[in-house]
């Protein structure tokens, strides 16, 4: 594992996003971690790879290699190098503690030498991508691959830009840093696994080409930090396919106009973090009392208000599931890795669709940034139609049936003598409003039997370990990765321990008490506060659902993802 | 309230009949009924297909609107139509969207959306029912009451200068701005005709009498009622001296101008302009899009994106 420790705006993510894209292309796993700080220009930042050639699960805790720009990365971060591991510093800004000798020092003059290389104008801008070739050297990466992804990066822009940054790379490849550090290292080659092609994005970009797999050509947004990347990708990407996306005046106007294009007739989505959702719940109500079907994006971060708008957390769960006035059901899933953002982003839309109802999609900020490398969709198989469906319905046709599940007549559909309006007011079959207390009833339990009818489908999760042991680790969302890791490392040191994933979180799976029966002790790991009572926000759900007091909870709450060995810590010192 | 029209054979014509539905709600004597009145014989002229008609809106007392038209339709939330049915306009082309509410779901909790539904121009009809008062929750301060108009939430008379919608949309950017009475059916009906056929965002004011809290408010513009409806005479580009009094629709400042004039004011087509819709920017936007790419197929357009990635 590589960690890139310098400034936000020193370009470390680019030249760390330059190392996924590679080891992707040369079918290794890969696993990005950044952290960004919420000023707007300036600040510490790192960028971590991690690449192995087995499975890998987390961005790890630990870094073999430490670049370190600056004398406050050097401090920052030596703690997270490895004893034996290599740091490599520029010699014009660090002094390291050269008496440590846990470590190998490698100095470098990185800011000379990048301006030396490029010539004045530049400055030291570029000594990413010098570094780049440095570490290409250090590791015998593929130059030929690197320089055409160097390439690709800037093709458009002016032939200057793209020429410096091969200049710098070439300087940084060329400098004798054999002289300072003896070892060369190498990965091991990976074995090609499947016959489909790795693709490397983040998952923003998963989430977004997810949507329009799922057939989504509508949206609407508003800026917000971690979800904006979603909007500009909808945004240039969505005319493409003849459709549109719209930055709105306000969270409130974005999810309106979306609830317009889904009232059309063309399944639209919304999204926000946290505080953006907050805006947009009223008229998420009315899309669970009109039953329009509407897919949400919530890129969580940590809060509340302004919160940690650069860190990660998972405290929006009960917003996504409750965060609405009076009862209003929906639909709650939350994507466990990069890969699945893009197929969890499908499987909303078609939920959406067949069940006429609002679905959140729940991401964290670590999903919407890391970069991993997955194999390639078959795009054939997976994606769904766009298509406009005006068909009129046949005569019996009702807005509001009680006794089936909605389904949504747009305007433009021809419908014989009577045209439907489509309300938030409490309605009888044909959408009058009604004060009728028994209608109200109905309605209600209509409105959540159709949920339970989804939960039907929903498959029960499969248990990575044994099927029975001491310790059952849940998760959901972005935690998925570290557990597996935890249980893996803990089981090959002959722990009983076993994780449970959930990508559903509203309905929940069917089957679970049958799970939960085969161990000692189940502990929910998330990424949120313990809460008055001492568990965190999906543990106190599924202690409601399931009224279990072998469920326990493994909280936190410091904005940064979870290490491997914070949940093996945590879950031991529990007993 | 669930009284469903009685089975007749499929209208080919679009008669009131056919566009009829619930019984309306409102209080009897409300001005909104003729407002209704006169949407319907507009409908009738007009002969739109009945499929391609949607009646939207927020809440409020006029927001009631949809229930009462037999067409396609949406009743959204407080303050949030105009977003609402900027999607249907952008998304469906094949559609008229008629948006219908009050001065306290356009003016107040709605006021941002107005202004960057003007500002943007999107392709839509939106008639707002002022009846200077909050009517569905029993007299509270509108933002259009005047001051010294005693609420139940300004026992004493209000006190905050009002919003000046004429002023307000003439500032927003807003592209068909007019100004109508309730009393008026024949003005009512030319105003929705003109801002139907008008390529943008065209808005319609009508004064509209709450009879319950706010009984004559309008009198002073009723002929009927010893008023004076003060009719805006426009230009008609004949060269002769008395065209040069009328008033240029065009003129903005002329309008800003008009708009200035102390109530009960003027009626009529404050202002227009052709300034391009968003609907036309974006679909060129798209055409162009489609264009660059050939018009490639979903799957192999998606392809191409992700083979860039490997």
């Amino acid at each position: 594992m590589i960690r890139l420790a310098g400034n936000s705006q020193d370009g470390i993510q680019s030249a760390g996003a330059f190392l996924a894209r590679l080891a992707g292309r040369s079918a290794q796993e890969v696993m990005t971690y950044m952290t960004i700080p919420s000023t707007i220009s300036g600040g510490p930042s790192i960028f971590q790879v991690r690449i192995g050639s087995g499975e890998v699960l987390s961005s790890g805790d630990e870094a073999d290699f430490l670049v370190a720009f600056y004398q406050h990365s050097y401090q920052d971060h030596i703690g997270f190098l490895k004893e034996g591991g290599v740091l490599l510093y520029d010699s014009d800004n660090v002094q390291p503690n050269l008496d440590d000798k846990r470590f190998v020092y490698v100095g470098i003059p990185i800011t000379g030498l990048t301006v030396e290389a490029l010539g004045g104008t530049a400055k030291d801008k570029g000594k990413n991508i010098f570094v780049l070739g440095l570490i290409a050297k250090v590791f015998d990466l593929d130059t030929e691959k690197l320089t055409n992804l160097i390439r690709e990066r800037f093709a458009g822009k002016s032939d200057d830009i793209a020429n410096t940054a091969l200049m710098a790379f070439q300087a940084g490849y060329a400098y004798p840093v054999g002289n300072v550090l003896t070892k060369l290292y190498q990965f091991e080659p990976a074995e090609k696994t499947g016959d489909r092609a790795q693709v490397t994005m983040d998952g923003n970009q998963a989430l977004a080409y997810g949507l329009i797999a799922g057939g989504v050509r509508y949206g609407a947004g508003y800026p917000i930090t971690p979800w904006s990347s979603v909007m500009e990708i909808l945004r240039s990407e969505l005319p493409k396919y003849g459709g549109l996306f719209v930055q709105c005046e306000d969270e409130l106007g974005a999810v309106s106009m979306a609830l317009g294009f889904s009232y059309s007739g063309h399944l639209a989505i919304t999204g926000s973090a946290g505080p953006g959702i907050s805006l947009k719940t009223e008229a998420i109500g009315w899309a669970s009392m009109a039953e329009i079907p509407l897919i949400i994006v919530n890129v969580q971060r940590g809060g509340p208000s302004t919160g940690l708008p650069t860190n990660v957390e998972q405290s929006d769960l009960y917003q996504a599931i409750f965060g609405g006035h009076g009862d209003s059901p929906r639909v709650v899933l939350a994507p466990a890795t990069v890969e699945d953002c893009f197929y969890t982003a499908i499987e909303a839309a078609r939920l959406a669709r067949k069940y006429s109802t609002p679905v959140f999609i729940l991401s964290d900020s670590s999903l919407a940034t890391r970069i991993e490398a997955f194999h390639e969709p078959n795009l054939r198989e997976v994606m769904l139609d766009a298509k406009l469906d005006l068909t009129p319905p046949s005569a019996s046709f009702k807005p509001y049936p009680l006794d089936h599940v909605t389904r949504h007549a747009p305007p433009g559909t021809k419908l014989g003598e009577k045209y439907p309006v489509v309300t938030g007011l409490e309605h009888d079959e044909w959408g009058h409003p009604t004060g009728s207390p028994k209608l109200h009833m109905s309605m209600t339990a209509k409105r959540r039997r159709k949920l339970q009818l989804l939960g039907e489908e929903i498959p029960t999760p499969k248990i990575y370990g044994e099927r029975k042991g001491d310790v059952l680790l849940i998760g959901w969302g972005s935690t998925y990765g570290p557990i597996h890791e935890a249980v893996k490392l803990a089981r090959e040191k002959g722990d009983s321990i076993s994780a449970l994933h959930l990508r559903h979180l509203n309905p929940l799976p069917n089957g679970l008490e049958q799970i939960f029966a085969g161990f000692q002790r189940i502990v929910v790991v998330e990424m949120n506060d313990e809460g008055l009572y001492g568990y965190g926000q999906l543990a106190t759900i599924l202690r409601a659902r399931y009224c279990d007091p072998k469920i326990s909870s493994l909280t936190k709450t410091d904005g940064l993802t979870f290490r491997v060995k914070e949940i093996l810590d945590g879950v031991l010192t529990q007993k | 309230m669930s009284t469903e029209t009685l089975p007749s054979p499929a209208p080919d014509k679009l008669t009131k009949k056919a566009l009829t539905a619930d019984h309306p709600t409102w209080c009897p004597g409300c001005g909104d009924f003729a407002v209704l009145a006169a949407f319907y014989k507009m409908l009738e002229k007009r002969q739109l297909p009945h499929e391609n008609i949607v009646t939207l809106a927020g809440i409020g007392c006029s927001s009631r609107f949809p229930y009462f038209v037999n067409t396609h339709g949406a009743h959204f939330i407080h303050g949030r139509a105009v977003p609402l049915a900027s999607g249907v306009s952008l998304s469906r082309p094949d559609l008229h969207v008629f948006l219908f509410g009050g001065d306290g779901d356009g003016f107040s909790i709605g006021g941002n959306h107005l202004e960057h539904g003007a500002r943007k121009n999107i392709n839509l009809t939106y008639v707002i029912m002022d009846n200077f008062v909050y009517g569905l929750t029993k007299k509270q301060t509108s933002p259009t009451s005047p001051i010294g108009y005693k609420s139940k939430t300004d026992p004493t008379g209000a006190i905050d200068q009002p919003v000046n919608p004429m002023k307000k949309l003439i500032s927003a950017g807003a592209t068909f701005i007019a100004r109508t009475h309730s009393t008026q059916i024949n003005h009512m009906i030319t105003m929705m005709e003109r801002a139907m056929d008008h390529p943008g965002f065209s808005v319609i004011e009508v004064l509209s009498e709450c009879v319950e809290f706010y009984p004559g408010a309008f009198d002073a513009a009723n002929p009927r009622k010893g008023g004076a409806l003060k009719l805006i005479e426009e230009k008609k580009y004949d060269n002769t001296p008395e065209d040069d009094a009328r008033h240029d629709i065009t003129d903005e400042l002329a309008a800003y101008k008009l708009a200035n004039d102390p109530f009960p004011g003027w009626f009529g087509v404050f202002y227009q302009n052709d300034r391009p819709t968003k609907n036309a920017l974006e679909k060129k936007w798209i055409d162009t899009t489609r264009a660059k790419f050939g018009g490639a197929g979903d799957v192999d357009m998606l392809q191409k994106t992700f083979d860039r990635m490997k």
